[in-house]
């Protein structure tokens, strides 16, 4: 085994890294492979919350990179499915505790006993983020259909490509299917059109999302949500299977449904 | 032919639309640097050489920034009128 490391990053934040991050780690861990999420915002730790293992930590990330312990006790096995792991982020210390080559580092010593590494990137376009790409294999740049998260996202396309990682994948978050019927909101397609990248996938602005935090289960384990469906789908193209982006626009008429993106494949 | 069909049969406003012009614009910008009024003079020095050369009219060219994916390009597009006359 040797782990693939994906970055979750979006420039703008509050825009569902986190949520990103938590569902496609439990979608691939659900799918039987060796998944460990890292969350790589020091400082502002959540990713812990979002999955419902905040009681648990007693070792974070701060601790196995200083050495203060083994890395094997700073990830914590996650509840609800046995090969998913959690590396949490410290808390009380400041994001120049761990360096772009701590991260690395780290996570080559994490690759032999993992299929996936899933890093959640702070906002912006500090230390925090460097750290967060640094290890990546390929990465991922969230967005909603909405100006300044769509700016940001481009932003940080750039300096990926500047970097020299390689072209991110786009995953479009939040998209209310009824609002770009009425178009009253960018379409996938007006977002790929802007950013010119791969599209990865589409979630659905669904208030599931909301629950499922709120009692720190994964969404992607539910299995009649919408958001949920369209993060498995997202965690089976991650593994190179090819699967069709979801119909988002049930009950629009025809007219709509026709001139909508989510037939059109991708 | 979507966006015609969309709005045909659509009475409400497209603040997508708008959203989107409003992005293609501030993406051209912050991908390549250049201010509106950067761009203003790009033109009007690209006009000064192109004279030296060429008669054209100025009212009927078009010099613009166009996305083509994730790369920019300037496009300048000017009627030639005809050769400057030389006085030898």
């Amino acid at each position: 085994m040797s782990a693939k490391v994906i970055t979750i990053t979006s420039g703008k934040g509050g825009v569902g890294k986190t949520t990103a991050t938590a569902n496609i780690g439990a979608a691939l861990a659900n799918s039987g492979q060796r998944v460990a999420c890292i969350d790589a915002d020091i400082g502002l730790r959540n990713l812990d919350v979002v999955m419902g293992l905040e009681n648990r930590i007693v070792y974070d990330l701060v601790d196995a990179v200083e050495g203060r312990c083994r890395l094997n006790q700073a990830m914590i096995k996650d509840k609800h499915i046995p090969n998913l792991f959690l590396i949490p982020s410290a808390q009380t210390r400041d994001k120049t505790a761990v360096s772009p080559s701590d991260m690395i580092r780290l996570c080559e010593e994490l690759r032999p006993d993992l299929d996936w590494i899933v890093i959640d990137s702070p906002a912006g376009i500090e230390r925090g983020f460097k750290n967060a790409i640094a290890p990546a294999d390929q990465i991922i740049v969230i967005t909603n259909p909405e100006v300044s998260a769509v700016r940001d996202a481009d932003r940080i396309i750039g300096i990926v490509e500047a970097e020299e990682k390689g072209t991110p994948k786009l995953l479009i978050n939040r998209l209310n299917p009824e609002m770009v019927r009425q178009n009253n909101m960018l379409s996938a397609d007006d977002v790929v059109d802007l950013l010119a990248i791969h599209l990865l996938g589409i979630v659905p602005e669904d208030k599931n999302v909301i629950i499922s935090t709120n009692k720190g289960v994964p969404i992607a384990l539910d299995g009649k949500s919408p958001a949920g469906q369209a993060y498995r789908n997202i965690a089976r193209r991650i593994q190179g299977e090819e699967v069709p982006l979801m119909d988002l626009d049930k009950g629009g008429s025809f007219f709509n449904r026709l001139s909508s993106v989510f037939g059109s494949g991708d | 032919m979507d966006n015609l069909i969309q709005r045909l049969f659509s009475k409400r406003s497209s603040s997508a639309d708008t959203a989107k012009d409003r992005l293609r614009l501030v993406l051209i910008n912050d991908r390549t640097d250049l201010s509106g009024a950067a761009m203003e003079n790009l033109k009007d020095d690209l006009l000064e050489v192109l004279s030296r050369y060429i008669q054209f009219d100025p009212d009927r060219m078009e010099i613009n920034i166009t996305q083509d994916g994730r790369q920019q390009r300037l496009i300048a597009d000017i009627p030639i009128a005809g050769p400057i006359s030389r006085k030898y």
